[in-house]
């Protein structure tokens, strides 16, 4: 179940997580240092914490509003220290539903955009992207997550070497 | 006493492209949802489900459809109500720009009306006298709210889900036992034949004293973990029994909250809205409960518990009666909460 390597995932970044506050905790981590214009294209399982960790990023972009699930909405947005797009791919079928949203204002906007189920339409996502993906852990399906990070494209090296740091303080 | 005055409610907030005419906020002359199956387009044939979704191909069928059903002509109308948020810009954007069109050639009031609202609304198509104040929940595929709504245009959130809908969980755990789409009415269905005690899933939230928010992401997730360890253990999953024991902690949550909600602000009646307002054992133990504290239960026609343009139509009479008009330069709001109107 681990993501396939190859010459392209320059680094990968794992981090065990184990609860739902510590997912949080460390998406507020990754919201404090995420810079403008990132985007974070999330997947695993339906009930790996995906909105959990989103609503960390919130959290870290000091986002005073609630941040719940766009499964239905499409896309969510709100305004912290810079603005945050939060969208969910699990309720669309094809491509061409994507066309509405608009996405290309985002993913080259001065925000930070967040894609839950972004796995489902890989052809759409940006070159420059982290991509995250959380696993249940077998052994603990309640609680325990493991989450990889892998870094697509130019990203921010400062940024990367920042959530290097917060690796390796969750280990 | 002139004519009855016949508002236009346009709809286009997420999926459905939608139009009504109502009368006096309360009779519906027509209502069209391009998503329904009976709609076909003038040249024949079902809309396929991609094209409902770009709603600027279907407005114009839709709304033509909507004038010719009730038998009236743009003439006819007094208002043009529209939904403006919250939900996609894109798709609020085409509601709004031919609302607001229309308005401006016809010479008509421009209503902007908060899309929630509107599902609230969708109860003053019963028939029933409606009095306030009132508590009303709006449950949905994209909304879990509880709100308090003093008078017209007064509405105060008393609780929401912090994570997922009540209705999204619903269609995720349907999907995920391979049951299809909308997953609540097979669920509901399923439910009723199901042991209600066979599985114990977590009541989130319950336990904070006096807080009215929801949380519907651990029940899913347990739901899930439920199904996985059953199924590696080899076990024929009981699918009656999982739904009867979800719904059953989906709907004590629910129940619970309102209870709550009751009993704090003491209104005289409690309107149910929103697409799982349509669900059995919601409706039954809500009444059972509410009965008991002596509140009335009021829930809006099923046609009208999704999303419509008749709901939109309805809240925009009485923004009409109250003289709360939209100004030319209106736009779409995808993060709108309640309060007073967003006209920037």
């Amino acid at each position: 179940m681990l993501p396939a390597t190859g010459l392209e995932w320059k680094l990968l970044l794992t981090i065990k997580s184990s609860s739902e506050e510590m997912t949080r905790k460390i998406g507020c981590l990754l919201g404090k240092i995420v810079p403008p214009g990132t985007v974070l294209a999330l997947s695993g399982d339906l009930g790996a914490g995906k909105t959990v960790l989103a609503q960390g990023v919130g959290l870290g972009l000091g986002v005073a509003e609630t941040v719940n699930s766009p499964s239905y909405v499409l896309m969510n947005l709100y305004q912290g220290r810079m603005e945050f797009y939060h969208f969910d791919f699990y309720r669309l079928e094809e491509e061409e539903e994507l066309f509405a949203l608009g996405l290309e204002e985002y993913f080259y906007g001065e925000g930070v955009t967040l894609i839950e189920w972004a796995d489902k339409f890989p052809g759409v996502l940006p070159p420059d992207r982290l991509e995250i993906k959380m696993l249940k852990d077998d052994t603990d399906l309640e609680k325990t997550r493991q989450i990889y990070f892998v870094p697509r494209g130019k990203l921010d090296v400062f940024f990367l070497k920042e959530l290097g740091k917060i690796a390796s303080s969750c280990a | 006493m002139g004519q009855p005055l016949l508002i236009l409610g346009l709809e286009t907030s997420c999926d459905d492209t939608a139009a009504a005419v109502v009368q006096e906020g309360r009779t519906v002359l027509s209502s069209i949802v391009s998503s329904q199956d009976s709609f076909h387009l003038p040249f024949g044939g079902v809309v396929p489900e991609i094209a409902s979704r770009c709603h600027l191909e279907v407005i114009n069928a839709v709304l033509d459809a909507a004038l010719k059903q009730a038998g009236v002509a743009f003439s006819d109308l007094g208002g043009v109500a529209v939904s403006y948020g919250p939900g996609l810009v894109g798709s609020l954007l085409v509601g709004v720009s031919v609302a607001k069109s229309l308005a401006y050639t016809l010479d008509l009031p421009l209503i902007a009306v908060n899309h929630l609202e509107g599902h609230i609304y969708a109860n003053f198509l019963t028939g029933a006298a409606i009095t306030f104040p009132l508590l009303s929940l709006i449950v949905s595929g994209g909304h879990t709210s509880l709100l308090y709504m003093e008078d017209h245009g007064q509405i105060k959130v008393l609780g929401k889900t912090r994570d997922d809908a009540a209705g999204e969980v619903y269609d995720k755990i349907a999907r995920e036992l391979g049951l299809g789409f909308p997953g609540g009415p097979v669920l509901d269905r399923l439910a009723g034949r199901g042991d209600a005690t066979a599985f114990s899933f977590p009541r989130a939230l319950m336990g904070e004293k006096g807080k009215l928010d929801f949380s519907f992401s651990g029940v899913k997730t347990a739901v899930l973990n439920c199904i996985r360890r059953e199924t590696e253990k080899g076990r024929q999953i009981n699918l009656a029994d999982i739904a009867a024991s979800f719904q059953e902690a989906v709907v004590e949550v629910l129940v619970g909250k309102a209870l709550l909600a009751v009993r704090q602000k003491r209104t005289k009646q409690f309107l149910l809205a929103g697409g799982v307002a349509a669900n059995s054992q919601l409706r039954k133990r809500l009444e059972q409960v509410l009965t008991r504290e002596g509140v009335e239960l009021v829930r809006p026609p099923v046609e009208y518990c999704t999303d419509n343009g008749a709901m939109v139509a309805a809240a925009g009479y009485y923004y009409l009666q109250r003289g709360r008009l939209a100004a030319w330069n209106l736009n779409a709001v995808p993060n709108l909460g309640f309060g007073p109107l967003k006209n920037k």
